[in-house]
């Protein structure tokens, strides 16, 4: 069975909520919009407080190409655009609308009416996706028309769709592939024309049985698509590590980009959404997220309008156990802690991943052994033990030599470290240093010439 | 809501591996080969491990406690795998004074020394062992006869020492009583056979990886195999000349728990392979040229020195650069 080519842990993958059909929450009275859900600028406001907006109105537009436009997830009227805390508490613009009724926006069809025909061309479905606004729905939430952009002179020769769902616990990947596979098809399908390819394939790790099956099936009935059975690894689902197993061929390190070696990876949520944009005219208002944990009552999979606050998933969960929690914006290995839970889902989030009790602390630290199993984990094929040596002695220069740049944070490292030494918080501040070093020299360059 | 929110980076879960966890694999790794010397040797075998261990722990602690100041760390049971290693390397015959300056030497000299657990640079239990060597080659060097069966054309020798003196040709010996262990020999080294059950138990809980070990005695088969084709050697002489090398003396032992002592070996796959072809080498040349029957101590404390060096200039492939 295909898998990336080295390092690697298999953490008990706990996907409690596997079974759970995706289920409608209910719209919320308020919704907080943030303009920056994307990787890039944050977006435009186009509407002030008191206006009036429907359902999949544009409340606020890209701002540049790195940018992505918003779009309102609820109907009624806007009460505020200003700074509130997000997931973090770090304070960001936001748009809050009261919602009235429920009344989408003209054009959009809202009915779960398979549409296959259509007839665009490549630049008619990018301007589509673009209007939309989406972005990776997988975490990295990065503007998906500016990854379909293909540079002059680079060719696509693979366009991986990913449904690895590599993360413990998050299942809503799965849940979408099982139940709108017929969808997913028609989207890949529009991808494939948009990048101009003859052939897709679809990764999915070997734990999801019958979404593989069902979705070999349905590929069946479309030229070009196949679906990859890849072994259960983490982190088989990372975009470097996806395009290893399935091509062969390694990403160079930053800046290289999947592109580089002819590949276009898109997550089964985003390509569900590209669907609905360019055959439904609906632009991303909404997603699943699955709420999920050991002492969570009902795990389940929710379909969340964005702007919903964190708490009102939990409550639909049954709500958060009594005394200490850790509640996650995403799954164990990357999910980020929030500190604000009245918060309000945005396009990147996959999940809500809550640790109750002793599971919600880290371990206490003892000294390195020097054992390596860092080394073997790291499917970036770095030395954690030193990078996060290095990084404590502040040397940065030295970092950058030892490529920290190409760490893609999944955390194996610290997972593996059988002296529970926070690796990851140390690779990452390096990281963050390395990066400004290596930003304040172009800088310097540029400002020679 | 009466939660208190707990914030931390990622990542949220943890394997199940501890620094105890691995200390404790090695233990029962090395049980069976034990409980074998005490059978073969007699209660003295006992005597002597536990001396060290008790010693070696000891040692630790007093270190730790008066001297360093800093939080108690025999819990972590290193010091125990070296009492249980540097027994291991002895023989059974050791008066029990003479055990425990081993002891003090492997742990007050070659581990707490540099800083403890993780930061000595030489594995503590062989450099008691050499210092042990030096300074008392006479009871080092003097090997109880195995309770039992034995065939007496060596007895009190190793069969390493007999066959470097000429007494007795390798071709002589009995390849059952190597492999099983009914011979002269260190405590822990005689039973080939359990130190490899041992090593497939370390394999199986990923404590170490098959680099190091695989890489010495590989070197050692094909460089003895080589020797004994450049002196005429033929047929079944031929053939069991390296595997005579393998089970008898400290090949096993060393290259299986001592050569993979995790702070004084490379960090990298390749490393290791590097370290482990250098410590069959010169094995070897101390075995066949030098003056000692056995040469695999040296070997792996003169390759511990060269492990930052390796470190430094062997790196795993990066992902992604060619």
């Amino acid at each position: 069975m295909k898998t990336f080519p080295k390092g690697g842990v298999h953490p008990s993958d706990n996907k409690l909520s596997r079974a759970s059909a995706v289920e409608v929450l209910p719209l919320p009275e308020v919704v907080n919009v943030p303009l920056a859900q994307h990787i890039g600028a944050p977006a435009v406001a186009k509407v002030a407080k008191g206006d009036q907006v429907k359902t999949g109105q544009l409340i606020a537009e890209a701002a540049g190409f790195v940018s992505a436009n918003i779009h309102a997830p609820v109907s009624g009227t806007v009460t505020a655009v200003e700074m509130q805390p997000n997931g973090q508490g770090q304070r960001q613009m936001m748009i809050t609308i009261r919602r009235e009724g429920d009344e989408w926006a003209e054009g959009i069809d809202t009915s779960s009416t398979l549409v296959r025909e259509y007839a665009l061309t490549p630049q008619e479905i990018l301007a589509k996706i673009k209007a939309a606004g989406i972005v990776g729905m997988g975490g990295a939430a990065f503007p998906t028309h500016v990854k379909l952009t293909i540079p002059a002179g680079k060719k696509v020769e693979y366009l991986i769709i990913n449904g690895v769902e590599c993360e413990p616990y998050l299942t809503s990947d799965h849940r979408s592939m099982l139940e709108r596979g017929e969808e997913l098809m028609v989207g890949i399908s529009i991808l494939m024309r948009a990048l101009e390819v003859d052939r897709a394939f679809i990764g999915v790790e070997n734990n999801k049985q019958d979404a593989i099956s069902h979705l070999t099936k349905l590929a069946a009935g479309y030229s070009g698509i196949r679906v990859v059975p890849l072994r259960v690894r983490y982190p088989q689902g990372g975009e470097k590590q996806l395009i290893a197993a399935i091509t062969g061929r390694e990403v160079p390190p930053p800046p290289g980009l999947p592109i580089d070696v002819g590949a276009v990876v898109c997550n089964v949520s985003t390509t569900l959404a590209i669907y609905e944009a360019v055959l439904k005219n609906k632009p991303l208002v909404e997603r699943i997220v699955t709420v999920t944990g050991r002492q969570i009552k009902e795990p389940k999979n929710l379909r969340v309008h964005f702007g919903t606050p964190v708490s009102s998933l939990l409550e639909a969960a049954g709500g958060l156990p009594e005394g200490e929690v850790k509640v996650l914006n995403g799954g164990p290995m990357m999910g980020r802690a929030m500190s604000n839970l009245a918060s309000p889902v945005i396009k990147g989030c996959s999940g809500i991943t809550v640790f109750a009790g002793p599971s919600a602390f880290r371990r206490g630290e003892s000294v390195c052994i020097k054992c390596a199993k860092c080394v073997s984990a790291c499917p970036m094929g770095l030395e954690p033990y030193l990078l996060a040596k290095l990084s404590r002695l502040k040397l940065w220069e030295r970092l950058e030599s030892e490529w920290v740049s190409n760490c893609i944070e999944c955390g194996c490292c610290q997972f593996t470290c059988p002296a529970a030494i926070p690796l990851l918080d140390f690779i990452r501040l390096g990281k963050q240093e390395v990066g400004a070093l290596v930003r304040a020299r172009a800088a310097a360059n540029a400002s020679r010439k | 809501m009466a939660n208190r929110l707990v914030i931390a980076p990622a990542p949220h879960v943890h394997g199940s591996e501890s620094t105890r966890k691995i200390m404790r694999d090695v233990l029962l790794a090395l049980t069976p080969a034990l409980i074998f010397s005490i059978v073969v040797f007699g209660w003295s075998a006992l005597m002597v491990t536990c001396i060290s261990v008790a010693s070696c722990v000891l040692f630790e602690f007093l270190i730790q406690k008066f001297l360093l100041r800093g939080p108690r760390t025999i819990g972590d049971l290193s010091a125990v795998v070296t009492g249980v290693l540097l027994a291991f390397n002895v023989p059974s015959s050791l008066p029990w004074w003479i055990v425990m300056i081993g002891a003090f030497v492997s742990i007050a000299i070659a581990k707490m020394t540099f800083g403890g657990l993780g930061k000595n640079p030489f594995n503590p239990a062989l450099v008691g062992r050499v210092f042990l060597l030096f300074a008392y080659p006479v009871q080092m060097t003097t090997f109880p006869r195995p309770v039992g069966q034995l065939a007496d054309a060596f007895s009190g020798a190793t069969p390493l020492a007999a066959v470097k003196a000429n007494i007795i040709s390798h071709t002589d010996i009995n390849f059952q009583d190597i492999l099983f262990g009914s011979i002269p020999g260190s405590l822990g080294e005689i039973s080939a056979l359990l130190l490899l059950v041992g090593f497939l138990y370390l394999l199986w809980r990923k404590v170490i990886s098959w680099h190091i070990p695989v890489a010495i005695l590989g070197t050692m088969a094909v460089f003895i195999f080589i020797v004994g084709l450049s002196q005429g050697m033929q047929g079944e002489a031929l053939w069991e000349y390296p595997i005579f090398h393998l089970l008898a003396g400290g090949a096993i032992l060393g290259a299986v728990y001592m050569a993979t002592d995790y702070s004084t070996s490379p960090m990298t796959h390749a490393g290791m392979i590097i370290y482990g072809i250098g410590i069959g080498v010169i094995t070897v040349l101390i075995r066949l040229w030098g003056a000692y029957p056995e040469g695999m101590s040296f070997a792996i404390l003169i390759m511990n020195s060269v492990v930052p060096l390796i470190n430094k200039y062997v790196k795993p492939h990066r992902f992604g650069v060619k």
